[in-house]
C-alpha cells in the first residue's frame, strides 16, 4: 500500500448548528481534521485510506438524553450513468432496455457510529441525502420502461460489488460524546475529481450539526501527463504511441539479430 | 478483476483500473511465446485475455492495435532483409485496409453509442476463433494421420477461377502475379474492418486469403501480410486515439516488453516441437477461448445490468 504522507489538516469552524437544529438543546459544532485533503493517483497507486477525525465543540454541558452519533459520508463526483439490462434475444444475452440515471456518485462510502437506522431518521435522510439509495438521483425514465427503480438499484448493487459504494456501520469511534474518528478506504480503481466529505452529528435520529469539506483526487505526474495528452492532444498522443511501438519493434528486431550473431 | 497481494500494481491512466504489472508482463510473455512458436500475431488471443482481467473492451481493442504495430514492425524487418515482402501488393492491400479500418471504426463507434459494442466484439471473436480453431484442429489432425500412414498425395490447389476474370489487372513482380487489383482490395477491406473491430492484425485471415484467393507464393505471404498489417493497425490506433481516446500507452508498453521477450523464447521452443503437434495445441487453445466467450453469451449472466457513461465522451 502506498500512502501519501501529506498531512494537511483542515480545521474550520462552522457556526451552523443553531441554524440547522434550533430545537435541539445543545449548540454543538463539528471541528474536523483529515489525514489528507488530496489523494494523488500515481503510477503505482494502490488505493488509499483517509483518516477522518474531529471533535464536537460546545459552549454548554453535554445534553441529557440520547447519545451523540456521527455519520461520515465521502462522495465522489456525480455524473449521469447509462444502465443497460440484458435480455435473451435469439438465444444469446444482449443489452436491450436502458435507463439514464441522472446523477450518481462515482464513489460513495458511509461510516456510522451505530446501525444506520438508529443514527438518522428517514425524514432527515431524505433532507440531507445521506444513504446510498438517496445519493442517486433518477428523475424519470423513458415511457417504455415500467421498472425504472430496478435500474437505480442496479447502480447501487454493481458499484457495491466493485467496492465503490459501501455502508460500514459501527466504524466511527465516538469518545466521551466529544471526539470521533473513522477511516475511509479509497479503492485502487478511483476516478479523479472533487470528492466531498460530509460529517453529520445526530441525536435521536435528528441532525444537530453538519460539516462539509473537499478532498481533491487527481492523477499526478506521468498519469496526469498521459491522460491530459490523450484528451487534449489526441493526435499527438496517437503518434507518440505509434513512435513507441515502432521503436520497441525495431529494438526487439535489432536485439534478436545481435543475439543470433553472437 | 484480478489482483495479487504483490506490490507491483500499476494504475493504467486511460483504462482507469489498477492491475498487476507482472500479470501484464506475463500475459505479454505467454502470448509472445505463442506468436514466436506458431508465427501468429497473437492479437486474437491477447484481446480476449485482456477482457478476462477486467480491461474495458474499448480500451483493450484500441491498445492491442498499437501493440500489434510493434510486434509486426519487429517481424517485418527480418523479412525485408530476406526480400520476402511484396511491397506493391502490400500497398494495394493497404488501400483496401484503410477503407476497411475507417468503416470498422465507424461501425464500432455507432454500436458503442447503442451499447452493443461488447456484443459485436464478442460475436466476432466467437465466430472467427471458432472457425479458425476448428479448421486448424481438423487440418492438423489430418496431417498427423497422413504422416503416420504416409499415403495419399497432397490435394492440388490454386485453381484459376473468378479472380482472373476481373478487370484492372496489375503486375506484381515479387509475387510473380498478373491479376486484377479488385480481390486484393477486397481482402484488405475485410481485414481492415476486423482490425478495427476486434483489435487484431488479421494475419490469421490474411495469410489463408493470400494463398488461396490471390494465389501468392507462400514465401512472400508472411512478410507482405506483416507489412500491410503495420499500416492498417497504425491507422486504427490513430482513429481510436483521436475519436475514442482509448489507447492506453502504459498498458501497451507493459504488453510489449513481455511480448518481445516471449517471442524470443517461443522461437527457440518452436524449433524442438513438431509442427502438427504445435498446431493442435494452438487450435485447442483458440477453441477454448472461443467456448469461454461463447458461454458468456449463452448462459444467463450473474448480473443482468451493466453501467456505462451516458452519452459517451
Amino acid at each position: 500500500m502506498i500512502r501519501s504522507t501529506i498531512l494537511a489538516a483542515t480545521l474550520m469552524l462552522l457556526p451552523l448548528a443553531s441554524l440547522i437544529a434550533p430545537a435541539q438543546a445543545g449548540e454543538e459544532e463539528v471541528v474536523l481534521g483529515l489525514s489528507q485533503d488530496r489523494v494523488a493517483i500515481t503510477a503505482d497507486f494502490d488505493g488509499s485510506e483517509i483518516l477522518i477525525f474531529g471533535a464536537v465543540k460546545r459552549e454548554t454541558p453535554i445534553p441529557e438524553g440520547p447519545p451523540l452519533e456521527v455519520i461520515v459520508a465521502v462522495s465522489g463526483p456525480n455524473s449521469s450513468v447509462t444502465v443497460r439490462r440484458k435480455a435473451k434475444r435469439m438465444g444469446i444475452w444482449v443489452n436491450t432496455d436502458s435507463v439514464i440515471v441522472d446523477s450518481a456518485p462515482s464513489f460513495y462510502a458511509i461510516a456510522t457510529s451505530a446501525p444506520f437506522q438508529d443514527v438518522i431518521t428517514d425524514t432527515e435522510d431524505l433532507r440531507y441525502r445521506v444513504s446510498i439509495a438517496r445519493a442517486i438521483r433518477s428523475v424519470g425514465a423513458a415511457m417504455n420502461i415500467q421498472d425504472a427503480q430496478n435500474f437505480a438499484d442496479a447502480v447501487v448493487r454493481v458499484r457495491e460489488n466493485e467496492g465503490l459504494y459501501s455502508l460500514r456501520e459501527n466504524t466511527v469511534a465516538v469518545d466521551q460524546q466529544t471526539l470521533f474518528r473513522s477511516a475511509i478506504d479509497m479503492p485502487a480503481d478511483l476516478t479523479e475529481g472533487k470528492y466531498s466529505a460530509r460529517i453529520f452529528l445526530t441525536r435521536a435520529g435528528q441532525v444537530v450539526s453538519s460539516f462539509e469539506t473537499d478532498i481533491d483526487v487527481r492523477k499526478v505526474g506521468l498519469e496526469r501527463f498521459l491522460y491530459s495528452l490523450s484528451r487534449e492532444q489526441p493526435f499527438l498522443y496517437g503518434l507518440m504511441s505509434l513512435a513507441i511501438a515502432i521503436a520497441a519493434g525495431w529494438g526487439a528486431s535489432t536485439a534478436f539479430s545481435l543475439l543470433r550473431n553472437n | 478483476m484480478l489482483r495479487s497481494n504483490g506490490t507491483m500494481q500499476v494504475y493504467l491512466p486511460i483504462a482507469e483500473v489498477s492491475v498487476n504489472a507482472f500479470l501484464l508482463l506475463g500475459l505479454g510473455g505467454i502470448v509472445g511465446i505463442l506468436s514466436g512458436m506458431f508465427g501468429v500475431g497473437g492479437g486474437f488471443l491477447m484481446t480476449p485475455l485482456l477482457f478476462f482481467i477486467g480491461i474495458p473492451p474499448v480500451v483493450a481493442v484500441a491498445t492491442e492495435a498499437n501493440q500489434i504495430v510493434a510486434s509486426s514492425f519487429s517481424g517485418v524487418l527480418a523479412h525485408f532483409r530476406r526480400r520476402t515482402v511484396d511491397i506493391k501488393m502490400g500497398m494495394v492491400l493497404q488501400v483496401g485496409g484503410l477503407i476497411g479500418a475507417a468503416l470498422g471504426v465507424v461501425v464500432f463507434n455507432y454500436l458503442k453509442s447503442l451499447g452493443q459494442v461488447d456484443l459485436l466484439v464478442t460475436l466476432c471473436y466467437v465466430v472467427f476463433l471458432g472457425v479458425v480453431g476448428s479448421l486448424m484442429f481438423i487440418e492438423s489432425l489430418n496431417a498427423i494421420f497422413k504422416s503416420k500412414r504416409q499415403g495419399s498425395a497432397p490435394a492440388p490447389r490454386r485453381q484459376r477461377g473468378w479472380v482472373h476474370a476481373l478487370p484492372f489487372k496489375m503486375r506484381f513482380r515479387t509475387s510473380g502475379l498478373y491479376i486484377s487489383v479488385i480481390p486484393p482490395i477486397m481482402v484488405g477491406v475485410c481485414v481492415g474492418i476486423l482490425a478495427a473491430i476486434m483489435g487484431v492484425g488479421g494475419g490469421f485471415i490474411m495469410v489463408p486469403a493470400m494463398i488461396y484467393i490471390l494465389g501468392m507464393p507462400t514465401k512472400v505471404v508472411v512478410g507482405t501480410s506483416l507489412f500491410q498489417i503495420i499500416l492498417v493497425t497504425a491507422f486504427t490506433t490513430m482513429l481510436h486515439a483521436t475519436t475514442n481516446y482509448t489507447v492506453d500507452i502504459v498498458l501497451a508498453v507493459l504488453l510489449l516488453v513481455g511480448g518481445v521477450i516471449g517471442a524470443q523464447i517461443g522461437t527457440r521452443i518452436g524449433v524442438y516441437l513438431k509442427a502438427e503437434q504445435l498446431r493442435i495445441l494452438l487450435s485447442l487453445m483458440v477453441i477454448l477461448v472461443c467456448v469461454k466467450l461463447g458461454l458468456d453469451l449463452l448462459l444467463m449472466p450473474d448480473e443482468l445490468y451493466s453501467l456505462g457513461a451516458a452519452g459517451g465522451h
